[in-house]
């Protein structure tokens, strides 16, 4: 299941309605991406634009190649959009199989084809003004190397 | 067709949608570019370096030389940052 929102997501919540119920689950890997500060520069804030119904439509289709691809018994990817702050969680992915080897493989590929294929943008505000940040070709490889 | 900007593309083209009909020789996404880019200083600075557009066709990833049918839903943005 997908869902794109503004709001926050509480993890332990998550993990409950994925496994409530079930004793076939052997495995849950949980991945949380959050707002970080830059080093250099100060980020105040960071915004995330997205393209409604496109990043539906494209979420949907990658957990469905992920459940393809790997023997998982449920999924979940929570991503938001609008103005974030440092320390804030921008993604939350979870996966749910037998074995360790299934949940964590297929968790990578959730998030390296997220990376790549989601229309999402994000714009970072500094205190010299704002600055939208660029693709990485690191980003690139790491979703090739799962193939198409 | 129904045309979409995000990111710096919306910034620089000062919106993010609008209409516009779609005439013979528009054909493909690649037609379709460079008749937007002759539209203003706005257009051509958005449509500036191709290498670093992407396109969606009703939602979905294409390229250049996909062809564009009146009513399509079309949208152009930088490479995406999300994650």
């Amino acid at each position: 299941m997908i869902s794109v929102q503004a709001e926050p997501f509480d993890v332990t919540h998550e993990l409950a309605l994925l496994t409530e119920g079930r004793t076939d689950i052997g495995a849950i890997v949980t991945f949380t991406g959050r707002v970080r500060d830059l080093g250099e520069k100060t980020l105040t804030a960071m915004t995330l634009e997205h393209y409604p119904g496109m990043t539906e439509r494209q979420l949907e289709k990658i957990e469905t190649e992920a459940q393809a691809r790997w023997p998982l018994q449920a999924s979940r990817i929570i991503h938001r959009y609008g103005r974030l702050e440092p320390g804030d969680d921008i993604v939350l992915v979870i996966t749910c199989s037998a074995h360790r080897q299934a949940a964590f493989e297929a968790a990578s590929f959730l998030m390296d084809w997220l990376k790549t294929k989601a229309p999402f943008w994000k714009v970072e505000e500094t205190g010299v003004g704002e600055t939208w940040v660029e693709a990485k070709a690191e980003d690139d490889a790491a979703s090739d190397k799962w193939g198409k | 067709m129904k045309l979409l900007y995000f990111a710096w593309m919306r910034q620089r083209i000062g919106t993010g949608e609008e209409n516009l009909a779609k005439s013979d020789d528009i054909a493909t996404v690649a037609d379709l570019i460079a008749h937007l880019k002759a539209k203003g200083p706005g257009y051509a600075a958005a449509f500036q370096n191709p290498a670093v557009i992407k396109v969606a066709i009703n939602q979905d990833y294409a390229d250049f030389t996909s062809p564009i049918a009146e009513g399509d839903e079309i949208a152009f943005f930088p490479p995406v940052t999300g994650g």
